[in-house]
C-alpha cells in the first residue's frame, strides 16, 4: 500500500509542474536552480556496478537511463516492483462487468420492461448468460490493454513536454549507446562535491552538472 | 574487458569466424550459412551478426528512416499507392452503386468479400503471435522480426476491416452494429457470433495498435534524439531535392531534422529511457503479451463461429476454431517471410539483424502449422464420412474434391498443393535454410490460404439442399480490383512504415545483444552447459 501511494504521489508531482516549489537547495553562480549531476558510462556492467554503489550510499532521488531495459535493474537500483498489474486487473474486471451489464440490460432487461423494445429474435431465452461470455472477455481485454499502456505512462509521468536532462548533449546519447546515472539535487543526501566524487569513484567517464531553465 | 558473450565466442568459433574478423561473412564456413546455423543444441547462435556495437545497430536501423528513400522504394511505392487508389475507387463505386456490382447472388451471398476479410485478419495473427506468444516463451530471436510483423498485423487488420464494413450494402447503416439506442427500437442481438465478431475484431485492432505503438515509443525517442543532436551540433543537412541533370535544389532554411525532432518528439511522449520507466514499461509489455495471447486465439475462434454456428454442411463443424487459428498463424508467417526476405536483400545490413537462423526458425513454424492445417483438412474429411451425414459428405465429395462433379475442384486442389504439399520441402535442411526456397514456398502458402477461405465459403454455399437452388459464383471485375486494391493498401502502408518508422525493435534488439548482459562473467557455470548430455 505504501509503495502504491508513493508511486501515485510521484505521478501527481510530474503532472503539476506549475505548483509552487520550495526554494532551490543549490543554485549556480548566476542563480539558476541545479537539477542535479549526471555521470555517463559506456558499458552495462560498469553502470550496474555504479548503480549498486549509489544505492548503497543511500540516495533516493536518482535514476539510471539506459538505451534498453537492463535485466534485474530493480534490485541493482533498489526500488520496489511496480503496482501496475493491480491497476490493470481492476480495469479488466471493470471491462468484464461493463460487458455483462450492457448485454444483460439490452438483451434481457429492456426487452422485458421496455415500452417498444419488444422484438425477440431466434427464440432463445433472453437471460442466457453463456452467450455473453465472448464479449465479456473481449471488453475485459480491451480495458486491460488501455490500462496497461496509459497506466504505465501515467505512473511514469508521461507524456511531458520537456525535462531538465534533455538540456545535456551527452544525456541524449542514452538513446543510442550511453548509460547515464543522474542524482537529483532534491535528494537529502545530495552534496555537489561528495556526490560528484562518488560517481567518479564508481567509474563514471564524465560527470556533468545539470541546470534547470526556470 | 570480456563483454562478448561466451556463447557467441563458441558459435563464432564453430562457424569458422575468427575473432577480430570484422567483415561479416569473410571467413564463414559454408556449412553454417552466415554463421548462425549452428546445430549444437548447447550453443546459442548469435542474434546479431558482424560483432555489431549498440551504436552500429542504432545507425543501421535509424538509417532506414533517415536516409533518402532508395530507388527501389519509389519503384515499389508508386505502383502500390496507385493500386491502393484504384481499390479506393472500387469501394466508392460499390458504395454509390450497390453490392450488385459484385458477383454475389441469391445462392452465394458471401464470396470474395468475406474470403478477403478472413484472409487478411488471418495474416494479421502472425504479428501478434510473434510479439505475444514468442515473448511469453522467451524466444529471443523474435526481436528481429517482431516490429515489422506487428506493423503487418495493423495493416492487415486495416484491410480486413474494409470488407465487413462495405459488404453490408448500405454502409451508412453500419452503426447499427453498435449498441446505440435508435428509433427502430431494436438492440443488436448479442447471441449472434456476427456481433461477437464486431467486438472481437475491433478489440483486436485496438489492442494490436496499442501494443505496436508502445513498443515503438523508445525507438521513436531514439530517432527524436538523433535529429535533436544533429540540430544542436549543426550537422543537420538542409532539404535537397534531386533534380534532373544531377544538380540538387537546396532549401537552406528547411531542415528535415526539424520535422523529425518535432514529429518523433510528439510521438515518443517525452520518453527519457529511465530505468524506473523501463521497469513499468516491461511490466506493461508483459501484461499486453499475456492478454494478447488469449485474444488472438479468441479472435479467430470467433471468426470461425460465424461459420460454425450455422447449420450449413461444410461450415457446421466443431473443429473450426483450432483449425482457423492454426491456419491464421500459418498464413501470417508466410506473409512475414514473403515481405521480409526481399527486404533483407534490399536494405543495407539487414542481414546482420535478420539472420538465416531467424528464417530457418520461421520455416520450421511454417512446416509445423502447415502440418496442423493438413491434419485439420483430413479430420474434417474423416468426420464428414464418419458422421454419416449425406449432405456433409456431398459437400466434400461433390462440391470440393471430385473434379468430375465439383466445378470448384481446382480451387480445392490448389489449396491442398499450396498449403499441405509445398511446405513439406522444409524437411530438407538445405531447403529450409535457403531464403529463395523459403520465399517461393511462402508465396505458395499465401495463395493457398486465400484459396482455403474461398473453398470453405463458396463451395459450401453454392449448392444448397435442393438441386434447384444450385448456382455458381464468378467474380466481377469490381470484385477482383477491390481485392487487388486491398493488397495495394497493405503494401503502401508497409512501405511507408519501412521508410518512416523504426523497422526493428531497437531497444529489444540491444537488450538481447551480448553486451547488454550486466554480469557477463557469471555465465560460465550455468548457461553454456545446457546440453542435457553434459549433465551425466
Amino acid at each position: 500500500m505504501a509503495s502504491r501511494l508513493s508511486e501515485m504521489k510521484g505521478m501527481i508531482g510530474d503532472y503539476l509542474p506549475g505548483l509552487p516549489r520550495s526554494a532551490p537547495r543549490f543554485v549556480t553562480e548566476d542563480g539558476t536552480r541545479v537539477f542535479g549531476v549526471i555521470a555517463t558510462f559506456s558499458t552495462t556492467p560498469a553502470v550496474v556496478h555504479a548503480a549498486e554503489l549509489v544505492r548503497d550510499a543511500g540516495y533516493r532521488k536518482w535514476d539510471l537511463n539506459s538505451p534498453f531495459p537492463i535485466h534485474d535493474i530493480e534490485n541493482s537500483m533498489g526500488f520496489r516492483k511496480t503496482q501496475l498489474p493491480y491497476h490493470v486487473f481492476g480495469a479488466a474486471m471493470f471491462g468484464v462487468l461493463l460487458a455483462a451489464a450492457l448485454q444483460w440490460f439490452t438483451n434481457h432487461f429492456d426487452y422485458q420492461t421496455g415500452e417498444g423494445f419488444g422484438y425477440i429474435v431466434q427464440g432463445k431465452p433472453t437471460s442466457a448468460w453463456e452467450a455473453y461470455v465472448p464479449i465479456m472477455f473481449e471488453l475485459g481485454v480491451l480495458h486491460a490493454a488501455f490500462a496497461a499502456l496509459f497506466g504505465m505512462l501515467m505512473l511514469n509521468g508521461l507524456p511531458r513536454w520537456n525535462h531538465p536532462l534533455f538540456s545535456s548533449e551527452s544525456f541524449l546519447r542514452t538513446s543510442d549507446d550511453r548509460f547515464v546515472i543522474g542524482i537529483e539535487a532534491n535528494d537529502p543526501s545530495f552534496d555537489p562535491e561528495a556526490t560528484k566524487r562518488l560517481l567518479e569513484e564508481a567509474g563514471a567517464e564524465t560527470v556533468e552538472l545539470i541546470e534547470e531553465d526556470a | 574487458m570480456s563483454s562478448i558473450h561466451p556463447d557467441q565466442v563458441t558459435a563464432e568459433r564453430l562457424a569458422g569466424l575468427r575473432s577480430g574478423a570484422n567483415v561479416p561473412g569473410a571467413d564463414v564456413n559454408t556449412g553454417l550459412g552466415d554463421g548462425t546455423l549452428v546445430e549444437d543444441p548447447a550453443v546459442e547462435s548469435p542474434l546479431v551478426l558482424g560483432r555489431r556495437s549498440f551504436k552500429d545497430v542504432t545507425n543501421i536501423v535509424c538509417g532506414y528512416a533517415e536516409n533518402p528513400a532508395p530507388l527501389w522504394w519509389w519503384l515499389a511505392f508508386i505502383p502500390a499507392a496507385s493500386i491502393a487508389g484504384l481499390g479506393t475507387l472500387m469501394i466508392l463505386y460499390l458504395i454509390v452503386t450497390g453490392v450488385g456490382v459484385w458477383g454475389l447472388n441469391n445462392q452465394v451471398d458471401w464470396a470474395w468479400d468475406i474470403t478477403n476479410f478472413v484472409f487478411w485478419i488471418g495474416i494479421g495473427h502472425a504479428g501478434t503471435l510473434i510479439s505475444a506468444i514468442l515473448c511469453l516463451l522467451k524466444q529471443k530471436w523474435r526481436t528481429a522480426v517482431n516490429r515489422s510483423a506487428e506493423a503487418m498485423t495493423i495493416f492487415a487488420v486495416v484491410c480486413a476491416g474494409i470488407f465487413p464494413g462495405i459488404h453490408v450494402g448500405r454502409v451508412w447503416f453500419a452503426w447499427f452494429l453498435f449498441p446505440i439506442p435508435n428509433y427502430n427500437w431494436i438492440w443488436p442481438n448479442f447471441r449472434s457470433p456476427l456481433l461477437w465478431d464486431v467486438f472481437a475484431v475491433s478489440t483486436y485492432a485496438t489492442v494490436s495498435l496499442l501494443f505496436w505503438y508502445m513498443g515503438m515509443i523508445p525507438d521513436l525517442a531514439t530517432l527524436r534524439d538523433r535529429a535533436d543532436l544533429r540540430l544542436r551540433q549543426g550537422t543537420s543537412k538542409p532539404l535537397a531535392l534531386a533534380m534532373p541533370g544531377g544538380k540538387a535544389l537546396v532549401f537552406p532554411l528547411v531542415k528535415p531534422d526539424m520535422i523529425r525532432a518535432y514529429v518523433y518528439g510528439l510521438l515518443s511522449l517525452g520518453w527519457r529511457f529511465s530505468s524506473r520507466h523501463w521497469h513499468r514499461y516491461e511490466a506493461a509489455y508483459l501484461i499486453l503479451a499475456g492478454i494478447s495471447t488469449p485474444l488472438v486465439l479468441s479472435v479467430h475462434s470467433i471468426v470461425s463461429f460465424d461459420f460454425a454456428t450455422s447449420v450449413l454442411p461444410g461450415w457446421h463443424t466443431t473443429i473450426f476454431p483450432p483449425y482457423f487459428v492454426a491456419g491464421a498463424v500459418f498464413g501470417g508467417f508466410a506473409m512475414v517471410l514473403f515481405l521480409l526476405i526481399p527486404l533483407r536483400e534490399l536494405l543495407p545490413n539487414f542481414k546482420d539483424l535478420l539472420t538465416l537462423r531467424h528464417l530457418e526458425n520461421m520455416a520450421k513454424i511454417l512446416l509445423l502449422t502447415g502440418m496442423m492445417v493438413g491434419f485439420a483438412y483430413a479430420t474434417e474429411f474423416f468426420i464428414a464420412w464418419y458422421g454419416a451425414n449425406e449432405f456433409e459428405w456431398a459437400v466434400f465429395i461433390n462440391n470440393r474434391v471430385n473434379p468430375a462433379e465439383a466445378p470448384y475442384a481446382w480451387a480445392y486442389w490448389t489449396m491442398i498443393f499450396c498449403n499441405v504439399i509445398s511446405p513439406q520441402v522444409f524437411w530438407v535442411r538445405a531447403l529450409r535454410q535457403n531464403p529463395a526456397v523459403i520465399w517461393v514456398v511462402a508465396g505458395f502458402v499465401t495463395v493457398g490460404m486465400w484459396f482455403e477461405r474461398f473453398v470453405i465459403i463458396v463451395t459450401s454455399l453454392h449448392r444448397a439442399w435442393l438441386p434447384g437452388e444450385w448456382g455458381m459464383f464468378w467474380p466481377t471485375w469490381v470484385d477482383i480490383l477491390t481485392f487487388v486494391g486491398s493488397c495495394g493498401i497493405f503494401m503502401t502502408l508497409f512501405l511507408l512504415f519501412v521508410k518512416f518508422l523504426p523497422t526493428f525493435a531497437l531497444a529489444e534488439l540491444k537488450a538481447v545483444m551480448p553486451q547488454a548482459d550486466p554480469h557477463p562473467d557469471h555465465h560460465d557455470e550455468g548457461e553454456t552447459k545446457r546440453n542435457p548430455g553434459e549433465a551425466f
